[in-house]
């Protein structure tokens, strides 16, 4: 029995390497969330002091497709989808709102001082609470909301340019009929 | 010319690899002392060959070869001259040949040095040395080859990411790779001692000096890449949590375990199981590092250009060199006895209770590393678990273990008297509660956790004095014979306290940049000054410049405090028209107390400069600290008893244990 526990370490080694494994080659994509279809859940959420930018709340939402990006400063794939969206803002004129997640308002403050600022709104979430709400795993995700305020798509982890060319834009040409 | 000969080089290094990885082991096995000489020969051979490429790579990259494609892709000849050497290790392809080499220079080293070892361990430990070697060069030479030509050549390189060219970065990835590499020694001399079924005080006394050597580097490196970090990346932050500072973090805690668990094994030949299982999973940890910022798993600012073919070949590595050695372990650990006893209160417990809370620690962070990976596998996420993460989980266990320190150092091997110990510990705590009493009172920011921050560094100073004068015997001897006792107590004794209050040093630090930082963001027009923690910062001047590589707009701020001037700093937004990237450069004044740290922005639309300020208090205690603690290593390592090729005391044990390993 005694000589079973030596070889713990073993077990533990090839569960890990197992995952590094199929860790190896994927393309990290879309998951659907079972808020698919259904209203976003009500928010009130204050501005970020010492940000221009107005807080956000359940009635922003609506009356046409917009995007709603979880952002942090401390968040490193935060900072990699970062121009995307501001292109995505800029460019294609898709409304932008922001929730800034489990962060310090002079480090969100910073942050969007030095990459530049695309929202129209971003809601404080000190305490990670509308996080919960929407059923976050972590830090970036962005939710694609319909006119009537429904959440039509969910993408987990950085929007890179190649999900804006394969999804976020047919989705909201779409949307926009 | 000069690349294929280098090639070639590589190729017969892969040879000797194979050669010293096998005959000097079976040469061990039948007690053939010319096929164990093979051992020695082959290794010095190895760090000759390996060092005829690494020498041609940089070579190629001083002259700017651009047939080399590896040269082409990394370097540029309107780089300045270090950067064009530091280019060598800055990429994929160089940095696997630097880790190649410094893992040659360890095997070397045994091989020149090691005649304290009897002859059939050093020819296992050179076999497993060897051994790693293959499984590297084969990786070079079959997936990354530095010296792939190009043809035809272009004209003008690609250059360096700009962001990598930092005298600091020059000499991190080196620092750091002794380090990784240098574990490979301690995970050589566990497996080796595995095959002879042999494990005592002296295997450890053997293997201190190589764990020393590599844990202060590490140290080092980790430390440099924090540094640069925080001067280099403008956000004013020196730890980010990022994988990549972890995947150097985790081998980092192992190895410190590593060595205090070594300790234990020396004086008191126990928890050798436990020590075999710690050197074999530091190198582990090392090789997963590698692992992690080649293959793309994760994504990270550090990363490299990645490929998964490299990950395949990185992972079936790393697996072979965990599952064989624990294949082993399991096989002999089971019949380890240790042949000290000791008592629940001991210095041995104590060690026992600082390797727990290190094996949890770096867990902590191994989960926090891998858990947005492995949630990607099985939901399909991508995601960042970031600092609040670290800072629940991973702070709260340094906690205990900084108090426990001095109390371990000041415990009696065997039978410890606690009660003794916490009355020497008096003054150490009064210490403690007067430093955070103060540290608290200094600034209406500070919280309780900043106190116990500050309490715990007084803790561990009053607590390396204590042992010190404990030692010396204060209180005992007369005050005159004092401070030649102090002199004469042993390297060890100075080398705890040292790194203990290194530790502590680095405790202040990184308390007061996380309590005390004040930044202020603001738009200014040229000579317009804003308000930083006590200081008056006023932007002067800004101009553009032509650096060698560059153009840039350089800021000049002048810094006053109460209209005395203090400092004038100048920050840089450097663009690189080859590598079409922009950096900025910080202008940072340093002194013991606090760091005044001035960051240009971006001018707006209204013709403001957009600066960021940022006061951070002690910051550079926290690097100053690991300074301290290599010191310390290299006192230690200093120490008789562990100088390398220093007379072994029993001459009988430097004879080759003859036939085949028996089970001790």
């Amino acid at each position: 029995m005694r000589r079973l526990l030596f070889l713990l370490p073993i077990v533990a080694v090839v569960a890990i390497g197992a995952g590094l494994w199929l860790g190896l080659g994927r393309d990290p994509s879309a998951l659907p969330s079972v808020l698919i279809d259904q209203p976003v859940p009500a928010m009130d959420l204050p501005p970020v002091a010492g940000l221009a930018t107005p807080g956000l709340a359940t009635g922003d939402l609506g009356g046409e497709p917009m995007l709603v990006n979880v952002f942090a400063s401390w968040c490193a794939p935060c900072r990699v989808e970062h121009p995307v969206l501001t292109r995505l803002a800029e460019v294609e004129g898709v409304p932008l709102l922001g929730i800034n997640y489990k962060d310090e308002p002079a480090a969100a403050v910073a942050w969007l001082h030095e990459l530049g600022n695309p929202y129209e709104r971003i809601g404080a979430d000190p305490e990670g609470r509308t996080g919960i709400d929407l059923g976050m795993y972590g830090v970036p995700e962005t939710f694609v909301v319909d006119a009537d305020g429904r959440i039509r798509y969910r993408h987990a982890g950085p929007v890179l340019p190649a999900d804006v060319e394969r999804v976020f834009l047919p989705l909201l040409a779409e949307l926009r009929g | 010319m000069i690349p294929e000969l280098a090639h070639l080089a590589l190729v017969l290094a892969l040879g000797v690899a194979l050669i010293q990885s096998t005959l000097p082991l079976v040469g061990a096995a039948r007690g053939d002392a010319g096929m164990m000489g093979l051992a020695r020969s082959s290794a010095l051979a190895q760090l000759l060959l390996v060092s005829l490429a690494m020498g041609a790579l940089i070579h190629l990259y001083v002259v700017s070869d651009f047939s080399v494609a590896n040269v082409a892709a990394n370097s540029h000849v309107a780089k300045p001259l270090i950067y064009k050497i530091s280019g060598t290790w800055g990429n994929h392809e160089g940095s696997l040949l630097l880790w190649v080499w410094v893992l040659a220079l360890f095997g070397g080293a045994v091989a020149a040095f090691g005649d304290a070892m009897p002859t059939s361990f050093r020819a296992r430990v050179l076999a497993v040395q060897g051994m790693i070697g293959l499984a590297f060069l084969a990786f070079m030479l079959f997936t990354s080859n530095p010296f792939a030509r190009l043809d035809p050549a272009p004209f003008e390189g690609s250059g360096l990411n700009p962001i990598l060219q930092d005298p600091g970065l020059a000499i991190h990835p080196p620092m750091l790779y002794i380090g990784y590499v240098g574990f490979s020694m301690t995970f050589a001399f566990a497996v080796a001692a595995l095959i002879e079924g042999r494990i005592d005080p002296s295997w450890a006394r053997w293997m201190r000096p190589w764990a020393l050597i590599a844990w202060a580097s590490l140290s080092l490196g980790i430390a440099l890449g924090s540094w640069w970090a925080y001067y280099e990346l403008g956000w004013g932050g020196w730890w980010f949590w990022d994988p990549v500072e972890n995947a150097s973090f985790m081998p980092w805690l192992a190895g410190t375990a590593l060595l205090h668990s070594l300790i234990v094994v020396e004086k008191r030949d126990s928890l050798k199981s436990w020590t075999i299982l710690l050197a074999i999973l530091t190198f582990g940890l090392s090789l997963l590092g590698t692992f992690l910022v080649r293959s793309g798993v994760l994504t990270s600012v550090h990363a490299f250009a990645t490929d998964p073919a490299r990950g395949v070949f990185i992972l079936a590595i790393l697996l072979v060199a965990l599952v064989v050695p624990l294949l082993l372990y399991a096989w002999r650990a089971p019949e380890m006895r240790a042949s000290g006893a000791f008592r629940a209160v001991s210095r041995e417990s104590a060690l026992i209770a600082n390797n727990l809370i290190l094996a949890v620690a770096t867990l902590t962070v191994l989960l926090g590393t891998l858990y947005p990976l492995f949630l990607d596998i099985a939901a399909g996420e991508l995601i960042s678990v970031g600092p609040p993460y670290f800072n629940a989980t991973f702070l709260p266990l340094m906690v205990p273990l900084l108090i426990l320190v001095p109390i371990g150092t000041l415990l009696a091997w065997k039978r410890g008297d606690l009660a003794r110990v916490l009355k020497l510990m008096g003054v150490a705590a009064l210490a403690a509660v007067v430093l955070a009493a103060v540290a608290a009172w200094s600034d209406p920011r500070s919280t309780i956790v900043t106190a116990l921050g500050f309490g715990l560094a007084g803790w561990l100073f009053a607590g390396a004095a204590t042992d010190l004068a404990q030692r010396a015997g204060v209180g005992r001897v007369e005050i005159g014979r004092l401070w030649g006792r102090l002199v004469g107590l042993p390297r060890g004794a100075w080398a705890t306290a040292l790194a203990h209050t290194g530790l502590g040093v680095v405790v202040v630090g990184i308390t007061g940049a996380s309590a005390w930082q004040t930044e202020v963001i603001a738009s200014v027009e040229i000579g317009e000054s804003r308000e930083l923690a006590g200081y008056e910062v006023t932007l002067a001047d800004v101009s553009r410049i032509q650096g060698p590589n560059y153009v840039a707009d350089q800021a000049r701020f002048e810094i006053d405090r109460n209209g005395r001037p203090v400092a004038s700093l100048t920050s840089e937004r450097r663009s690189y028209p080859v590598e079409g990237q922009s950096t900025t450069e910080a202008g940072i004044a340093t002194n013991p107390w606090r760091d005044l740290y001035v960051v240009l922005g971006e001018r707006g639309d209204d013709g403001l400069w957009v600066v960021r300020l940022y006061h951070n208090p002690l910051v550079v205690w926290i690097w100053g600290g690991v300074v301290f603690m290599a010191a310390g290593a290299a006192v230690s390592l200093g120490d008789r008893r562990h100088r390398i090729g220093a007379p072994t005391p029993a001459k009988g044990r430097a004879a080759p244990a003859v036939g085949p390993a028996v089970g001790s």
